[in-house]
């Protein structure tokens, strides 16, 4: 049983670095903000979730398990809002949307 | 298997440290800087498991709300050009 919980806790860490990375290579090689926005919401969304639900498979007490649900929350909650504000600010200065 | 979760992390933040200081307008760093803050956060949170300190956990919760503490302060800034009164 711990065998299959370190597996599959281990798959899930791998698959939110790897993510992580993809968002990261995204926020570097997009063409302008506005997409850049969304490769950065792949690391900040995908990635999150996958690292913290790992980690949540290793936690060895409720306390941990809680604050690592804490964390999660934070981050689903702040990191859409925020990313909201900067495109309308984006917007509201003038910032005009890339063409081909 | 945390410490390749924590090398993936590092080159991502590199990365995301490139395009903060390339970015051509104010808002590519600001966007750099916010997911720089939550990949930072999970880095902690990831330490926290590799050194076998869950402590670190606290540590991981405080950032995360000095960053959005942090980018919607600068925004309002850059938006209307004051902190408001």
């Amino acid at each position: 049983m711990s065998a299959i919980l370190d597996i599959a806790s281990w798959a899930l860490l791998v698959a939110g670095g790897l993510a992580c990375m993809v968002g990261a290579l995204g926020l570097l090689r997009m063409p302008d903000f506005y997409t850049r926005i969304h490769a950065a919401s792949v690391s900040d969304a995908v990635g999150a979730g996958l690292i913290l639900a790992g980690l949540l498979l290793q936690a060895d007490s409720l306390i941990v398990a809680l604050k690592l649900a804490i964390v999660g929350l934070l981050i689903f909650l702040t990191s859409p809002a925020a990313t909201h504000a900067l495109a309308r600010a984006a917007l509201h200065r003038g910032l005009e949307p890339w063409k081909r | 298997m945390f410490a390749a979760a924590s090398a993936a992390l590092l080159a991502a933040l590199a990365l995301m440290l490139v395009r903060a200081v390339l970015g051509p307008t104010v808002f590519d760093r600001v966007l750099a800087m916010n997911t720089i803050g939550t990949l930072a956060v999970l880095l902690l949170a990831v330490i926290g498991f590799l050194t076998g300190r869950p402590d670190f956990l606290d540590l991981a919760i405080v950032y995360g709300l000095l960053n959005i503490v942090g980018t919607i302060a600068v925004l309002k800034f850059f938006r209307h050009g004051s902190l408001g009164e």
